[in-house]
């Protein structure tokens, strides 16, 4: 399986890369696998691809209270961290739910933040879908929708994202950081997933020719101690979830004073729960606040017609999270 | 009907005459190879260089079978875009054991009757062998590690009781 030909560049730099990368027609490649996959069935057809794996921007540090995280460090040298194993094993925990031994070596951070969905109707051409073909329709709100999303879909759009990483930065309040020739600038992630309208469902919100750079998380350090990486998924490996949730808590002296949920598999974004986690905060950590705040992660959701056994699953997802994390230590 | 020849520029985007020179070792030998820029490692290693022991499964990063160790890490070979491995070390099924002299993962594989076509076996001797560097702690994490490895056959029991023997699980 081979798709159509392209143009190779490898970037000598990152400036490099940026003044070849803000044309329309390029594409910049890192681990490869979705843009692979996608240039295999035709989905995706650039004239030319502009090679940075090689840039040095693979660093993990850990200073003044900030975990940064190089855009191009591959999913496998994360989790094996020391900085990460100690104060954010939360994202060790949804890495190493994430693909396989052989992707997880290939697969970069950056990548992992921009993968496409995995809606049927987005990987097959000739299918209705606003995300691929803007203006021809969403064939999953009506169609095959069994993972699409509860929260944050449009009449034009039902897709879910598919990250597992994004979901735990989401719960840690992470930060993108993205150059451009412009110059860089610091992206929130929920900020980095537009949601989608009637028409049009945006992958990211990155202007042709970005470069994700770094991911950092500032603070939050204080959830180490406590936090879970909950994937529910049709079989036990190597598999994207149906639902996840990312939690996190700090309790002192028997009460909750602090807490992050962040829902996976929901929405066109890493769905926080905010409700949630105000629901529990000054409460002691048992099943009553354990209950009301999976009550409370679920309010608002709009089923489509083969994806309500969701809602349920979410919310026993969010007790079962809440379950793990939240006994004495 | 008239037919014309399409401006130079036109012609070169349809047939790509881009080559590139990429310099990598495979099972120890260093080869200097031109390659197409949408050349996958798969395609030079099976195709360019005739190492067939490396197998095209499902071709999109699902099934295992192309799996080989670049610099002692395994990928998916039919994910890797060649020209972006310049330089790299690659292992194939061909740099691990020979029949007169098996690897011992091959001889467990053997023994434990780990396999029934072989097809699959390439790629799960490559990913286990990256498994077992990686130190496994249990038959668990075995079967975890060795997801990104089907097995159409179903050996997968007699697969994890090798690599446990090896792994001295």
């Amino acid at each position: 399986m081979s798709g159509p030909s392209f143009h190779y560049i490898r970037a000598a730099g990152l400036d490099d890369a940026l003044a070849h990368g803000a044309r329309r027609d390029a594409i910049y490649l890192a681990g490869g696998i979705d843009f692979l996959q996608l240039w295999k069935t035709g989905l995706a057809t650039p004239k030319t691809v502009i090679d940075i794996s090689h840039l040095p921007l693979a660093e993990i540090s850990y200073a003044g209270n900030t975990l940064s995280l190089g855009a191009l460090a591959r999913l496998s040298e994360v989790p094996a961290h020391p900085d990460v194993k100690v104060h954010h094993p939360l994202i060790a925990e949804a890495i190493l739910a994430s693909a396989s031994g052989q992707l997880r070596n290939m697969a970069t951070l950056g990548g992992n933040l921009l993968q496409r969905t995995r809606c049927p109707y987005f990987r097959s051409e000739g299918l209705a879908c606003n995300k691929r073909a803007s203006g021809s329709g969403c064939g999953a709100r009506d169609g095959e929708n069994r993972h699409a999303a509860l929260f944050g879909a449009s009449s034009g759009c039902v897709a879910a994202h598919a990250s597992d990483l994004a979901v735990a930065l989401s719960a840690l309040d992470a930060e993108i950081v993205v150059a451009s020739v412009a110059g860089e600038r610091r992206v929130g992630l929920p900020d980095l997933y537009p949601l989608p309208d009637a028409t049009t469902a945006p992958n990211s919100s990155l202007a042709d020719g970005d470069v994700i750079t770094a991911i950092q998380i500032r603070g939050a350090a204080g959830f180490a101690a406590r936090s879970t990486y909950l994937k529910i998924r049709d079989r036990a490996s190597f598999e994207f979830a149906v639902v996840s949730v990312a939690g996190a808590l700090q309790v002192e002296d028997g009460v909750i004073t602090a807490a992050r949920l962040s829902a996976g598999g929901v929405a066109p974004l890493p769905w926080r729960l905010h409700a949630s986690e105000a629901a529990l905060v000054g409460r002691a950590p048992g099943e009553a606040a354990f209950v009301t705040a999976a009550e409370l992660a679920i309010a608002g959701a709009r089923p489509l017609n083969k994806n309500a056994f969701k809602i349920p699953l979410l919310r026993n997802a969010v007790i079962r999270a809440l379950r793990t994390i939240g006994g004495f230590r | 009907m008239t037919i014309t020849d399409p401006p130079p520029s036109e012609a070169r985007k349809r047939t790509n005459l881009q080559r590139i020179a990429l310099s990598i070792t495979i099972n120890a030998v260093r080869h200097e190879l031109e390659i197409s820029p949408t050349a996958t490692l798969l395609d030079i290693i099976r195709d360019q260089l005739g190492l067939t022991g490396t197998k095209k499964g499902c071709d999109m990063g699902g099934c295992g079978a192309c799996t080989v160790l670049v610099d002692g890490r395994r990928v998916a070979s039919c994910l890797a875009l060649a020209a972006s491995f310049a330089g790299a070390a690659v292992t194939t099924i061909e740099g691990v054991g020979t029949a007169d002299r098996l690897h011992p993962l091959q001889a467990a594989f053997i023994r434990h009757d780990a396999l029934q076509c072989g097809y699959c076996t390439p790629g799960q001797i490559l990913s286990a062998l990256a498994l077992l560097s990686e130190g496994p702690g249990s038959v668990a994490e075995i079967r975890e590690g060795m997801s990104g490895n089907l097995c159409r056959c179903g050996a997968y029991p007699n697969i994890v009781a090798a690599i446990a023997e090896v792994a001295g699980l």
